[in-house]
């Protein structure tokens, strides 16, 4: 072991399909310097792994600047391990020492089938988008973009909910697998523009019924959500969408 | 092979809207019975699928990634350009024209990146009406920045997310008309081959990078927006998924592949850390609005950057270009950050990397303006880097971002295979030899909202297709071609190297030869080197697992294998070029003071190439620039 670097003990979720019943073992990563992102260990493992003429850990990721969603691994029982704010790809070695043992898992979630290893299948996520996740505008015919001013706290605020990047780390950390957060963040998003307020009450209602069809259970409000959300996401939109529901329910369009 | 540019006749700014009046139609009623292919759900992908569907055509869209929510527009940062003079600071469409054709050092097509600029507007009015939340000033309307090349502030921004809100906007567009049934998406599948029946495109082969399955699908018309080839060098600001399979299997079957070796290097990334390191980060260019860039005045000063004083620091930026400073375009700084490095006044341990400061911006605006401005992406670097930007000045240095080449397209986006549409970064078009800031996004959601749903019509209007299946000749020989690779792929003789070995062997050997400097005797060099690498690829190669299922590394290998092809036709690209423009800098061709030296007389033209087969030397096409509104001159920031 070269100076700084260190030695670690993995125990890494492998599943060959998913009908497979999958286990954890054990493998070594050696030399691993305190630069390296968390993925970029386990591309050195995935080396080691080639060479020596066994299967790579199958992972999922893409972007390696925490915007795109796609990495998403349960590090030590934590969704995108211990940083906050934090994707997995983000996340570097540093934050650990040498002979530690790190639990990798994938999302837990009956809505996540998990697809191989630490790969799980989140279609589910898209579902609950197209059921309403959106303003039904067609291409062209749009009125000059300056022609609704709207305030820049509004604005600000809609932001906020539109950095989700649909990692289902909120999903995997809540003990109901529920995608409250992630649905809040977009049906909040929309609710404080104008442009999206003409849809509303469809909206909601539509995005709260296909996630509750998809397998993600419902709200009770326990907040590790927020804790592990790498985007930071609030658990204050959660309490906008059970406005916009109950307005939805109980006064509609 | 024969390019004919199809460019409309009459004055610059007439041109667009005489062609869409001349362009055929697709009664409404018809257009259900036409079905499109869209390969790939980025900005210009995903625009194109949504805005087809929404004219009523049947689209098929296809992804890599898990969803195409996922497609790496989504990491673009800084912005959008157009074209609103909304701060009232003198643009407008000719000066955004103008702007463009300059900043690609006068190697781009006038009349496209007029119709860019014509459409710019559009596409944020588009944008706002999704629900785009747009940066805006305190009496609610939209707010500009400034961005490299340009005197003006054109550049709408959301936060430094600003690819991450154009894409899910787009999205969201996409996943209505999913939900009507008007797109089929398939996520996690990657096209392996393109096909076509009595010369026309009419379909693509598949993989299912779950099944493992290789699947067919066939349309009346084929669009390919599946990005750049800056994955070649290994490092780079691309998503590791980016590749050029689909571009170079579409080039392979007709279509011409236009000046490849135009790649912008772009001057603002986090410096290589070290072997490990997988990809490069960007820091967004919009950062040199307040950022200033440094170097200690003398190489031997061994000082951490904040323990060096005033005097002792080189802003060569603000020093070589006074009127544009730090705000020069891409390749310009780029350039000056390397000529610094060789001249040994490089900071950080390996001596490759400049200063980004902001030390003075802090002072003048207050930490809390700064951090709103760019919080995330100082978190970012703190979060890589393990230095803190507010305290310790950022270390920079160029790496590959974008490339300008791309397949060879008309005026319709149509390659030279009929039918064969290419849209966003994977065509040529708009960018000339460089590429200015906020312009990818622009350039993407043009091709995708505004262009392609007018000129596919008029394809099909006059294309007179026979019915075609999956069972056609065509078809079985394309995926018989693909699943003899892939075995191929599985099966090298003597494996013993993994794939990311030659890849990185291959991007050293880019970065060094073809990268931000380019001369003969390197570029004949790495001709010679990557054919033995390719071999040894095919000998060595170690791809485990088999193919009938989730493959990760099969998935690599089929990408690295394609780069290892391509990267010889980007080197006789630069070699064949004897000029600097742009992003390619051949180092015999440059002026007393070290910029880049055209050569207008003889390299007025974009230089696309036709394949001829394999180990046969490709066959270069020319198509002729004219220039007659914009003037040539030697490029000045100064």
């Amino acid at each position: 072991m070269s100076e700084n670097t260190m030695n670690l003990v993995l125990r890494v979720w492998r599943q060959k399909g998913p009908q497979d019943i999958g286990s954890l073992q054990t493998i070594e990563a050696k030399d691993i310097s305190p630069d390296m992102s968390f993925l970029e260990m386990l591309d050195v493992v995935n080396e080691q792994l080639t060479t020596d003429g066994k299967d790579p850990i199958a992972f999922d990721h893409d972007c390696r600047e925490g915007i795109c969603g796609t990495c998403g691994i349960v590090i030590n029982g934590e969704p995108h391990g211990p940083d906050r704010g934090t994707t997995s790809c983000q996340l570097h070695m540093r934050r650990f020492k040498n002979g530690d043992e790190i639990v990798i898992e994938p999302w837990r979630a009956s809505a996540f089938p998990v697809i191989r290893d630490l790969i799980v299948d989140r279609d589910a996520l898209d579902k609950i988008i197209q059921s309403g996740g959106f303003i039904s505008v067609n291409t062209g015919g749009t009125p000059d973009a300056n022609a609704i001013p709207i305030s820049k706290v509004d604005a600000e605020k809609s932001m906020d909910a539109a950095s989700c990047i649909g990692c289902g780390a909120c999903v995997a950390s809540c003990p109901n697998a529920s995608a409250m957060l992630f649905t809040a963040a977009k049906v909040s998003q929309l609710a404080l523009l104008p442009q999206g307020k003409i849809e509303r009450t469809a909206r909601v209602k539509n995005m709260v019924s296909t996630m509750e069809e998809s397998g993600f259970g419902g709200c009770t409000n326990h907040g590790e959500c927020e804790a592990v959300c790498p985007k930071e996401i609030s658990l204050d939109f959660i309490g906008m969408l059970n406005r916009e529901l109950l307005r939805a329910t109980f006064i509609g369009d | 092979m024969e390019l004919n540019a199809r460019i409309p006749d009459g004055p610059i700014e007439k041109k667009w809207d005489k062609h869409r009046f001349d362009m055929k139609l697709v009664n409404p009623a018809n257009k259900r019975k036409y079905s499109v292919i869209v390969v790939g759900s980025g900005l210009a992908g995903a625009s194109a699928a949504a805005s087809m569907a929404a004219l009523g055509y049947e689209v098929q869209c296809f992804c890599y990634q898990d969803s195409p929510r996922r497609a790496h527009s989504i990491a673009a940062q800084g912005g959008i350009n157009a074209a609103k003079n909304y701060p009232n600071d003198g643009d407008s469409i000719y000066r955004l024209f103008y702007d463009t054709v300059k900043g690609g050092d006068y190697r781009a097509r006038e009349a496209n990146v007029y119709r860019l600029a014509q459409v710019s507007n559009e596409i944020i009015d588009q944008c706002v009406a999704q629900g785009v939340p747009f940066a805006r000033d305190y009496g609610g309307l939209l707010s500009n920045r400034s961005f490299g090349g340009a005197q003006v502030s054109r550049t709408f921004y959301a936060r430094g997310q600003t690819g991450q809100q154009l894409l899910l906007g787009a999205y969201s567009a996409l996943s209505q008309q999913i939900a009507k049934g008007k797109v089929k998406m398939f996520p996690r599948t990657e096209m392996l081959d393109v096909v076509l029946v009595d010369g026309v495109a009419r379909g693509i082969i598949t993989r299912n990078m779950v099944t493992g399955k290789i699947e067919r699908y066939v349309a009346d018309a084929v669009c390919l927006a599946t990005g750049g080839y800056g994955n070649m060098f290994f490092l780079s600001t691309n998503a590791k998924g980016c590749n050029v399979t689909a571009a170079w299997r579409a080039h392979k079957k007709g279509a011409a592949f236009a000046n490849p070796c135009y790649m912008q290097i772009h001057p603002t990334c986090i410096p290589v850390s070290g072997d490990h390191q997988s990809k490069l980060t960007l820091m967004s260019e919009s950062l040199r609005n307040d950022g200033r860039i440094w170097v200690p005045k003398d190489g031997n000063d061994k000082r951490a950057g904040i323990d060096i004083p005033e005097q002792d620091r080189d802003y060569y930026l603000e020093r070589r270009y006074p009127s544009f400073g730090n705000l020069v375009p891409r390749d310009v700084a780029s350039r000056a950050s390397k000529a610094v490095c060789d001249e040994g006044r490089g900071i950080g341990k390996t001596g490759l990397g400049v200063y980004l400061d902001f030390a003075d911006a802090i002072e003048r605006d207050s930490r809390q303006t700064i951090s709103e401005r760019y919080g995330n992406l100082f978190h970012m670097y703190e979060k890589i880097t393990d230095e803190n930007p507010y305290k310790t000045p950022m270390r920079i240095f160029p790496a590959v971002h974008y490339t300008m080449g791309g397949i060879w397209v008309d005026y319709n986006l149509m390659s030279t295979i009929p039918g064969l549409h290419v849209l966003g970064e994977a065509n040529f078009s708009d960018h000339g030899a460089n590429r200015l800031g906020a312009s990818a996004l622009m350039q993407g959601l043009a091709d995708g909202y505004f262009v392609i749903p007018y000129t596919i019509g008029n394809y099909l209007a006059q294309a007179k297709l026979d019915p075609v299946d999956t069972d056609h000749a065509a078809f079985n020989d394309a995926a018989a071609g693909v699943e003899a690779r892939t075995k191929k792929l599985l099966n090298a003789p003597n494996p013993k190297r993994t794939v990311d070995s030659f890849h990185r062997q291959l991007g050293l050997l880019l970065w060094n030869k073809c990268g931000m400097g380019r001369n003969k005797a390197g570029l004949e060099e790495a001709m010679e080197e990557i054919p033995k690498i390719r071999e040894e690829f095919w000998k060595e190669v170690i791809v485990p697992g088999g193919s009938k299922e989730l493959n990760q590394s099969l998935e690599k290998a089929g990408r690295v294998a394609d780069f290892l092809e391509f990267a010889e036709v980007t080197c006789l690209d630069a070699l064949t070029r004897e000029e600097s423009c742009g992003g390619h800098f051949r180092e015999e061709h440059r002026t007393e003071e070290g910029e880049a030296k055209r050569d207008d007389d003889n390299f007025s033209h974009v230089s696309a190439w036709e394949y001829m087969g394999e180990g046969q030397r490709p066959k270069e096409h020319r198509e002729q620039l004219s220039f007659e509104y914009v003037k040539l001159t030697q490029r000045s920031y100064k």
